[in-house]
């Protein structure tokens, strides 16, 4: 979409769209991208309820505690600030200090972050700067320390750094976005000199994409899972008819594209995003190149769920996100047959489906530059996920094989390591509580620093659990913070569960945890409450499965006297 | 394209740009004629115009205009330059 129509976009009905309240500083003339930004969320559903500072104000609202800036309480502080007033106060430094610029503009930016965070409970943020060359120094300024070159994108590598150290800090990557595009189809001159407008209209699109992208990711909305469909996708030609040695990948004919789409699957794979294949073949056939093609980037082992049969595609999507048990709107479907792409897109609208150009030499420009797989954390823990899925396939098979669920659950043999949040465990919990959509009860974001935080905090009690079976270690699948909110009542602030562990007993598990705290710090009762999301309707009667008793507005209580601890059958052992 | 072919593409921009089907311009017409052709939008216009003509302005040309008729005195002369 262009400009003309996000701002078109801005304007329309917004009502019952999840609202996100966002502070936009800029120290340039931002009503353009404010405009852009607004439509943007429009498009996606989001209600941008954005605090536009005046121009250039970027310092004095955030220094002053008492500005608009803090007033307002924006759930996201967005702070672009533009590589034209970099240039400007880079001009305005003594010579003999130029080789300390990007130091000193680093700590300023580390300045602002702190202030902002310290003050208010918010994720930040900035931009990359887009790496314009004065050209004062010619090429020989990438030789010289003090030229503003060497200045900005040394600026840019240690904005990266800060935002390593700095939890709540996330960078829209501008520098990446304005270099695919060039610098001169991203500035008009004009705009520049007379409105100190720093991008043009054509590229506010892509900009406003990405601090969407982040905030989205941010809040738990991102894609985990890539499916692809494997003739003229994954390689050239048709491998029921052109065969093994027929296929493009490699050397022969247009193998190249291909092998490059393989390598990026492969490498999305490797940051922890699910790979699935969803391919009308026969099965035997369609894994032959897998297993025994010598130019074959992808391998089996880096599959999670292999589909290879004649059935119909949405049948055979479903089929696999209801193993991987993630929602829809997290899975991306790559499929070089239109018409595959429209049945399934109709079917399913919450799948992403990319329209693939029709040149297979297109497909990795045109995937790269969608941005598909924004995230908002990682851990080693991602690494592990495809060999943790394909277990789940496999035990989605042996189920059926067993006559009776307690049999089946019994010989799982699950062991959980239940303790409270501590350093190694906090990350994965914060990164669980960003990911988890479904079983969620209150659906709380909470960030590494919030974590910690509730780790020591004396009117609150924390337990994760971590789960391994016959099958393998599931690392940290669940976690419950617990508030103490008056001396006779345990609240359940949090419960959180991956999907991937449902229907094993790890739900009551949990609650005799729960129980057992709430005895150990001589609570009378347990209140937990459901807070409906698009997402979460999972966990509807989750109270009401466990004996809770209604209270009201979807809040529960359990007399923790009344529960029958002894006589609740478990599946699962403590480690 | 003669100057009434190019008041009537020039008109069309403004509808779209200002997101207002009513606007019937004139070569007389000027900025306050139009609640919505503010500073901000004649941004978008000029852009929006440079597109459609496949043309650049200077920005001494842009401040000199005064009304709509100058403007597609001036968008005349670059296509017949």
């Amino acid at each position: 979409m262009n400009f003309a129509q996000l701002k078109k976009s801005s304007k329309k009905i917004s009502a019952g769209f999840p609202v996100i309240k966002v502070a936009v500083l800029c120290d340039f003339a931002s009503q353009f991208l404010v405009q852009a930004f607004q439509g943007y969320g429009i498009e996606h559903g989001i209600k941008y309820d954005v605090f536009e500072a005046d121009y250039n104000q970027v310092d004095r609202q955030i220094m002053d505690p008492t500005s608009e800036f803090y007033a307002f309480r924006p759930q996201f502080a967005v702070i672009i600030r533009s590589s034209e007033h970099l240039l400007k106060d880079f001009y305005k430094i003594p010579l003999e200090q130029r080789a300390e610029f990007a130091a000193r503009q680093l700590a300023h930016t580390g300045h602002l972050y702190n202030t902002i965070v310290s003050r208010l409970d918010c994720k930040v943020i900035m931009n990359t700067y887009p790496e314009i060359n004065d050209r004062v120094f010619g090429n020989f300024g990438a030789k010289v320390k003090s030229s503003f070159i060497y200045q900005i994108r040394s600026l840019n590598l240690s904005l990266m750094d800060l935002s390593r150290s700095c939890k709540q800090l996330f960078l829209a990557d501008f520098n990446t976005t304005i270099g695919h595009s060039g610098i001169s189809n991203s500035f008009d001159p004009k705009m520049y000199i007379h409105a100190d407008m720093v991008y043009n209209l054509d590229i506010l699109p892509y900009l406003v994409k990405d601090i969407h992208d982040i905030i989205q990711a941010v809040n738990g909305r991102f894609k985990k899972c890539l499916i692809l469909d494997l003739d003229n996708t994954v390689w050239g030609g048709i491998i029921g008819d052109d065969g093994m040695e027929g296929i493009q990948i490699g050397d022969l004919g247009l193998g190249k594209a291909f092998t490059d789409l393989q390598l990026w699957a492969k490498e999305l794979k490797n940051r922890g995003v699910l790979l699935a294949v969803c391919s009308k073949n026969t099965e035997a056939i369609a894994k032959e190149p897998f297993e025994s093609h010598p130019d074959m980037v992808l391998k089996l082992s880096d599959i999670a769920i292999f589909v290879a049969n004649w059935e119909n595609k949405v049948d055979n999507i479903r089929n696999i996100q209801s193993i991987l048990n993630i929602s829809f709107d997290s899975m991306v479907f790559v499929d070089d047959n239109p018409f595959e792409r429209e049945m399934v897109k109709q079917a399913i609208p919450d799948l992403t489906v990319p329209p693939l150009p029709e040149d297979p030499s297109e497909y990795m420009p045109f995937l790269k530059a969608l941005n598909l797989f924004e995230t908002a954390s990682f851990t080693e823990e991602d690494l592990e996920r495809t060999a943790q899925y394909q277990v789940e396939a496999k035990r989605n098979i042996l189920q059926q094989s067993y006559d009776s669920e307690e049999k089946f659950l019994e010989s799982l043999q699950m062991r959980s390591k239940v303790r409270p949040f501590d350093p190694f465990i906090g990350p994965r919990v914060a990164q669980l509580s960003q990911r988890s959509n479904q079983f969620n009860l209150r659906t709380v974001r909470y960030t590494e620093e919030d974590i910690a935080r509730l780790a020591s905090s004396v009117t609150h009690s924390t337990i994760s659990f971590t789960l391994e079976d016959i099958y393998g270690n599931y690392g940290l699948i669940a976690f419950v913070i617990l508030q103490h909110a008056d001396p006779e009542t345990l609240f359940i602030d949090s419960w959180v569960m991956s999907c991937r562990v449902l229907k094993r007993g790890m739900e009551r598990f949990t609650l005799n945890k729960i129980v057992e705290a709430g005895k150990h710090g001589n609570f009378k009762q347990i209140v937990g409450e459901y807070i409906p999301t698009p997402k979460n309707g999972l966990v509807k009667d989750h109270y009401a499965a466990l004996g809770f008793q209604p209270l009201d507005n979807n809040r529960w209580s359990l007399q923790i006297n009344d529960y029958p601890m002894e006589e609740t059958k478990m599946f699962i052992q403590a480690k | 394209m003669d100057h009434t072919a190019i008041i009537r593409k020039v008109n069309d921009i403004f509808i779209d740009v200002l997101d207002n089907p009513d606007i019937v311009l004139t070569d007389e017409t000027s900025a306050s004629d139009i609640a919505e052709w503010d500073s901000l939008n004649h941004i978008q216009l000029v852009v929006a115009i440079e597109k459609a003509f496949k043309m650049k302005f200077t920005s001494k040309e842009i401040q000199s205009w005064k009304n709509v008729g100058e403007m597609c005195k001036a968008i005349n002369e670059k296509m017949n330059a």
